[in-house]
């Protein structure tokens, strides 16, 4: 589908990078406020598909490949299972929760009934949040781009 | 009589997406009846884990902290079932982009004849 | 030999995270090279096969469970008021969990191997092999789960890959139709699943089956209403009448290769099937049902099991008659087969729902408290034994017939029968692999499905004549169906456009012969298979309450 006018394209530029922050916030605090993985990526796959819409299917297709959101995809989904596998080396038993109670990375325990919000703390769920966020991002835009460039298409001109 | 409103739209819901499932002839129109049907489903699975006059499962700086605090499990079962319907609706309409390119028409009557024609 | 019991103790999870790791690595080895892409993928299946023959061996030859629990030590927590809970998600492998996990890695390896040179020409082969590793993860996952949240999770994911797989051929209209077809029938059963747990979940706040087995009450409406729901949604999945009709159009749609990966999830839902009337609603399987109608109880006097049978019993005497009619007519090769396997699993519900209505509850006192047990008679034992039999030898039959129908679609790229004829003398190996495979779906001696065809017919007529005939005479129509296609096809006179064909290549050869060895070979010691195999499973499917305290500790 061809894009839209000037005033349409100057706007989703703008508000593109505010969307972009609010995902990446309810990715990143997902064991603390209601959201994580999916939610926040979802929120980052729709900004996208606002430029998607605004610019049209054709130019984004020829900016973005298809096979650099595929990588993307595979990383975000092997970093998940290897989290997975690396509770069964360090941990002893598959999705162990490892990082609890060390000191340098998400490690911190909160006292029972404390009401305070600390970012240290929940071990592998962080990480784990950011592997799925990563993945979702670049599936949910596949799938939007890929549909949008096949609907343009005529019949019997499939590449 | 307030608290029974979630379990009447859950059986309304689930009651439209069965007849649009079954009595409808466009495809479209099937792919929003599943719609309709899971989010009957996922209605139903998050008002169980409500009790009356509790809190969200958040610690926060909230002064009365000795509330209780609805069940957590029912909202992880639910976000799971979203991301599946995600999944399947996403496939479906593919699928539908790829049926149109074939036959040229929706219509399930009439794709059945053009199916049986073809042999 | 401590690397091999840890390799042991952790096996259950690593038979589901081995084929999930390699189907998320697939697209990014497929940007070096198709062929290491390949031997990765075999490799991957090849390691998950010793993984599960190293599971399966112990569970049944020391006839004890295997628990695995997600994330911690144990699966209860108790903070500080005392109370337990069983939060973890758990993996339970019992003899009933081993015997089909054994299907599944025949099924899964042989499939694998088979599609190496059968997709070689076909362009889109990275993402091929990433959902067929998906639906192995997701059929290994629906089989060893304890959990019926997660099994319901692993039930979407194989769903989602097998149907972007029967529609791989997207030139063809007819397969997308069939895809889409399987995708809305699937999605209904599974969301009537997940109804169904979640009514259960509301009323004793457990999902792990075990708990829920040692909670049960029947004596609301909710449960008998989550009971129905249940087997009506995993009758959808197992192709039970009148729930059939995406299973001829996927089966004969899809890449052969992948059609036998797609038995083996049949068979999971089947396996879920009575995982779920066995053992999670095990304890009232002999309760009695009232119905009042007008102030009198109409149904005085039956138990839950007579009903369940009866129900049972008729749908699957529906889905042998009809299986078998409907292949009689068919003119396309595949679809054929397709109902052959409609007729098959009509046969393993009949040995099921027979073996219902032989229960009998008895009541014994352990220690001042009255505990209910309940048995199955001689009959019974023996057509849960020739059911659960029957399973492997049906997979592995209908598996074969579908890979001999790849093959010639491979060499002639034709599947109807009007339109092949006497390929008998360039392929010959190819011949012999359809006249096992005819013999063994028949029930003739000496190969397996005759061993299991006689268990069956012994016990049934034992308990109801009527119904050994009308079994009986399915498996003649079979016979006299398949006969004729092997006239058509293979014998006869040559037809001048195929007249250069040459026998298939060697992966596919290999593939379609360790079907037949092991058909074989099930076929030539069938008590081997039945006292070390089978008879575990089915100990462990009519002992509802060995399940219960093996993995509640």
């Amino acid at each position: 589908m061809s894009g839209m006018s000037k005033i349409v394209k100057t706007i989703s530029n703008i508000a593109f990078p505010f969307v972009l922050i609010y995902g990446l916030y309810i990715i990143a605090h997902g064991h603390l406020t209601p959201g994580g993985g999916f939610q926040g990526g979802a929120v980052v796959a729709s900004g996208c598909a606002m430029i998607l819409v605004s610019y049209g299917s054709i130019w984004t297709m020829k900016k973005v490949k298809e096979k650099q959101l595929s990588i993307l995809e595979s990383a975000g989904a092997v970093s998940f299972i290897v989290l997975g596998f690396l509770g069964l080396v360090y941990g002893s038993i598959f999705f162990n929760n490892y990082l609890v109670g060390n000191d340098y990375l998400f490690g911190e325990v909160p006292a029972i009934k404390s009401t305070l919000a600390n970012f240290n703390t929940a071990g592998i769920l962080p990480l784990m949040n950011f592997a799925v966020g990563l993945k979702v991002i670049a599936g949910l835009f596949a799938i939007v781009l890929v549909m949008a460039y096949a609907t343009s298409k005529k019949k019997g001109e499939i590449e | 009589m307030i608290y029974q409103i979630p379990f009447i739209a859950v059986a309304g819901l689930i009651l439209i997406g069965l007849y649009a499932v079954i009595f409808k002839r466009n495809l479209i129109k099937i792919v929003i009846g599943i719609t309709l049907i899971e989010s009957g489903v996922n209605l139903f699975l998050i008002t169980l884990g409500y009790r009356q006059g509790s809190l969200a499962p958040i610690f926060t700086g909230n002064p009365n902290v000795d509330k209780a605090m609805s069940l957590p499990v029912p909202q992880a079962l639910t976000l799971t079932s979203i991301v599946i319907g995600v999944a399947v609706l996403a496939l479906m309409l593919s699928l539908i982009i790829h049926i149109y390119r074939h036959y040229g028409t929706l219509d399930v009557k009439k794709l059945a004849k053009k199916e049986a024609d073809e042999e | 030999m401590n690397f091999f019991e840890s390799l042991l103790t952790h096996s259950p999870a690593l038979i589901v995270a081995v084929p999930l790791l390699g189907a998320f690595l697939t697209p990014l080895i497929s940007k070096i090279n198709d062929k290491i892409r390949n031997a990765f993928v075999v490799f991957i299946v090849g390691l998950t096969g010793v993984l599960i023959s190293m599971l399966s061996y112990d569970v049944l030859m020391n006839n004890k469970m295997h628990n695995y629990v997600f994330g911690g030590d144990s699966a209860l927590i108790m903070p500080a008021s005392g109370e337990s809970f069983a939060v973890r998600i758990i993996f339970a492998v019992d003899g009933l969990n081993a015997f089909m996990i054994i299907i599944g890695a025949i099924l899964a390896f042989v499939g694998v191997i088979y599609s190496w040179h059968f997709m070689k020409e076909h362009t889109g082969l990275d993402k091929y092999y990433t959902l067929v590793l998906l639906m192995i993860a997701g059929m290994l996952g629906m089989m060893l789960t304890g959990d019926m949240f997660n099994f319901f999770v692993f039930l979407e994911i194989t769903s989602i890959s097998s149907c972007a797989l029967i529609a791989f051929y997207t030139n063809k209209g007819k397969s997308v139709l069939a895809g889409f077809k399987y995708i809305v029938i699937s999605t209904i059963g599974a969301l009537f699943i997940l109804f169904a747990i979640a009514l259960l979940y509301g009323q004793y706040n457990a999902l792990n089956m075990a708990v829920l087995a040692n909670s049960i009450q029947f004596n609301t409406f909710t449960d008998k209403i989550a009971l129905v729901l249940l087997i009506s949604g995993l009758g959808m999945k197992a192709g039970i009448v009148p729930m059939h009709m995406w299973l001829p159009d996927s089966y004969g749609q899809a890449p052969s290769s992948v059609t036998l990966i797609l038995i083996g999830t049949t068979q999971a839902g089947l396996y879920a099937l009575f995982r779920m009337v066995f053992t999670v609603f095990g304890r009232h399987i002999t309760s009695p049902i009232e119905l009042t109608i007008a102030g009198n109880n109409i149904l005085a006097g039956t138990n839950l099991n007579s009903i369940v049978g009866i129900i049972l019993v008729v749908l699957a005497i529906l889905t042998m008659i009809i299986g078998v009619m409907m292949a009689l007519k068919e003119s396309d090769f595949k679809r054929m087969i397709a109902f052959a396997a409609v007729a098959e699993i009509g046969y393993m519900v009949l040995a099921i729902g027979a073996a219902f209505f032989t229960l009998s509850p008895s009541e014994i006192t352990i220690e001042g408290v009255q505990v209910t047990f309940y048995s199955f008679s001689q009959a019974g034992q023996m057509a849960i034994k020739g059911g659960l039999f029957h399973i492997i030898n049906d997979a592995l039959d209908i598996g074969l017939l579908f890979l001999v129908a790849g093959a010639i679609y491979y060499v002639t790229k034709e599947t109807s029968l009007n339109k092949l004829g006497g390929l008998a003398r360039n392929m010959k190996f190819t011949t012999i692999f359809f006249i096992i495979g005819l013999l063994a779906v028949s029930g003739m001696p000496p190969m397996n499905g005759f061993a299991s065809k006689l268990l069956i017919y012994e016990s049934i007529y034992l308990i109801n004549p009527i119904l050994a005939i009308v079994a009986i005479l399915c498996s003649i129509l079979l016979l006299a169906t398949f006969v004729k296609v092997l006239h058509s096809v293979f014998l006869g006179p040559k037809i001048p456009k195929f007249d250069e064909v040459k026998e298939v290549p060697a992966s596919m050869l290999i593939g379609m012969g360790l079907i037949a060895i092991v058909i074989i070979f099930f076929g030539l010691f069938p008590n081997l298979i039945l006292e070390n195999i089978v008879q575990p499973a089915a100990d462990a499917l009519m002992n509802y309450s060995a399940y219960i305290g093996g993995s509640l500790l």
